[in-house]
């Protein structure tokens, strides 16, 4: 035999049935139910989202994304009634990046130092104390985040306008620097560290320990270990872990309802004392909308939705093509 | 009190060493030299403390938690528990090899066989004839050499277990541990492994453990039988292989490479 004879006569590709056992059926079609039920509500809340909002959106169409107006005509009924949402939706996303930028470093910190520095005796009590902070509501941390780092925000925020006032961002119009964004992403970074260091210690835990073996047996120091393979093995889990904080960002209310001076003017600076989210003016026109208007309001938590989609779909895009980096 | 560097002999050496993980004591009193240039054989039954002798050598046994040790281990006559001794200089001098192949994942071939260099920070500028010396060394230079950036992961496991050679080659240890590094590989694979074996012992100084007691008649020079009567494991013997194999002192060892027990 040679590989010219085995190859004169190549057949073609035939199905490859799967026949499930009977306890595989049975088993299948529970996960299956319970998977599609999660969808089905996914798809209802859509559905009413989308249904109660048609009306908004046609009346206003893409102004509703872009425009700076929110007037319901309750007191003054000669200016005519508008809605939007335009610098909600751009305060959402510089408000969620702020709260990442400061989260992520930090969770991946926190998350090393307890996995790998921290003293072996305290080292259960940790991860104790830590796996119990993610479960607790971020609200609590938002309080204290409130508490904390309106004053100490006013401080750092004064000093990045004195040293980089010259970029852009960190521009003011007026030196008031409290209230701002920025100061509302420290908080709602605190927020989301705890979920996203718990994620991160949890991924990195599961690094395979010859693998950091194989480092130290090569001469390396315990940074080198966890440069050269903690962090690549880590990468798509953490990367989860922080989109999961993005997602709790992205809604969260309270913080930014709080700490924010809520203003409808599109703006780059950080450090100045306005701005608002997508989430907040939900929470603070709910309670005294107009029938149109809590219909705008809901076309508002459409948007949201669609965002948070669009950013996990991103967040498993990236994962992917990491993941599919190191099979090449 | 501290023991007198002895110049005469090189390679390394173990005087009483112990070891412990927290209140088991695993290894008891270990005695035993490996001269330069040699392969030593480790055998005996599993449970009978070769990984842990093993990963004395190196100072990789301290990494886990509750890990103790007593005795010296030296090398060229130096302690490597000595206080001044820096772990990280230790494991450059004395590399290891694992019982499973593992390649850095998220590396190429070629970045597997520099890692080492990387992660000790040594300064070499000639990178392209490392790689290929090693892997030449290592036996994997003609399968690869076309395909060095490629994941490290996309190999054969037998090829695998040949590139974690070659990364640890790269670092010029004198002393290299074996850890059972044929357990998970076809018998092609294993030969293959074995001469590269007896190649590298032309340079340095060679130490495997195995199950395997054609491989370690094939390739060793000395072989040492351990054993555990349910205490701490223990040295039966050492000798030149073929006296182990033919005609050993203890009549437990004669038992254990005929595999009447084990
Ligand atoms: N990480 C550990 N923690 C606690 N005890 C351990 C640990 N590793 C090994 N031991 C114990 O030390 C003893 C020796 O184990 P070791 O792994 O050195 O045996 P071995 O000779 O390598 O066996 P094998 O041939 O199966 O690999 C055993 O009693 C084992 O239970
Ligand atoms: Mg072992």
């Amino acid at each position: 035999m040679r590989v010219s004879d085995v190859l004169m006569e190549v057949p073609e590709k035939r199905e490859m049935h799967v026949t499930y056992s009977r306890a595989d059926r049975i088993f299948r079609r529970i996960v299956t139910a319970g998977a599609l039920t999660s969808l089905i509500i996914l798809g209802l809340i859509a559905l009413f989202l989308v249904l109660r909002s048609a009306e908004v959106f046609r009346t206003f169409g893409v102004t509703y994304i872009t425009g700076t107006e929110w007037n319901n005509a309750a007191f003054d009924p000669t200016i005519p009634v508008e809605f939007s949402i335009g610098p909600m939706l751009v305060g959402t996303i510089v408000v969620s990046l702020i709260a990442m930028v400061v989260a992520v470093p930090l969770s991946i910190g926190g998350a090393l130092f307890i996995e790998f520095y921290a003293p072996r005796s305290i080292y259960k009590t940790l991860v104790s104390l830590l796996d119990l902070a993610a479960a607790i509501p971020s609200l609590v941390f938002g309080l204290w985040g409130i508490q904390v780092f309106t004053n100490i925000g006013i401080r750092w925020s004064n000093f990045l306008n004195d040293w980089f006032g010259w970029i852009p961002i960190f521009s003011v119009e007026f030196e008031n620097f409290g209230r701002s964004p920025f100061i509302a992403g420290i908080v709602l970074g605190s927020m989301v560290v705890p979920i996203t260091t718990s994620v991160a210690r949890e991924v990195y835990s599961r690094t395979p320990r010859d693998l950091i073996d194989t480092c130290y047996a090569l001469g390396s120091s315990k940074w080198g270990a966890i440069r050269a393979v903690v962090l690549p093995f880590g990468k798509s889990g953490v990367i989860g872990g922080a989109m999961l904080g993005l997602g709790r960002a992205l809604g969260e209310t309270v913080a930014v309802f709080l700490v924010l001076n809520l203003s409808f003017r599109y703006t780059y600076r950080i450090l100045d004392s306005e701005g608002g989210n997508v989430a907040s003016i939900i929470a603070s026109k709910f309670g005294e909308a107009t029938d149109f208007e809590i219909q705008a309001l809901i076309a508002a938590g459409l948007v949201l939705f669609v965002l948070t989609l669009m950013v996990n779909m991103a967040a498993s895009a990236i994962v992917q093509r990491s993941a599919g980096k190191v099979n090449r | 009190m501290a023991v007198e560097p002895e110049q005469s002999f090189l390679g390394l050496e173990t005087r009483g060493a112990h070891a412990w993980f927290s209140a088991h004591h695993a290894l008891a009193n270990v005695s035993l030299k490996f001269p330069e240039r040699t392969v030593t054989g480790l055998i005996g039954p599993s449970g009978c403390g070769k990984s842990t002798f093993i990963r004395l050598l190196n100072r990789m046994h301290e990494f886990i938690p509750g890990a103790a040790m007593a005795g010296q281990v030296l090398l060229n006559g130096k302690d490597i528990y000595a206080p001044e001794e820096d772990p990280a200089m230790v494991r450059l001098k004395i590399g290891m090899v694992f019982q499973k192949p593992n390649p850095f994942p998220a590396m190429t071939i070629r970045e597997n066989v520099l890692a080492g260099i990387k992660l000790a920070h040594l300064q070499r500028d000639d990178h392209d004839s490392i790689v290929e010396s090693c892997l030449t060394r290592a036996g994997l230079w003609k399968e690869v050499k076309d395909r060095l950036d490629a994941s490290g992961g996309s190999l054969s496991g037998g090829q695998q277990q040949r590139l974690c050679i070659a990364r640890s080659l790269a670092v010029e240890p004198e002393v290299l541990l074996m850890d059972e590094p044929c357990s998970a590989l076809d018998p092609a694979s294993t030969l293959r492994i074995e001469e590269t074996i007896k190649e590298l012992a032309r340079k340095i100084t060679v130490i495997i453990v195995t199950h395997n007691m054609q491989q370690a008649s094939r390739v060793s020079d000395y072989c040492a039988f351990f054993l555990t009567d349910g205490g701490p494991g223990y040295l039966v013997e050492a000798d030149d292989t073929r006296k182990i194999f033919t005609n050993p002192k203890d009549p437990r060892t004669a038992d254990y490479v005929q595999g009447k027990f084990g």
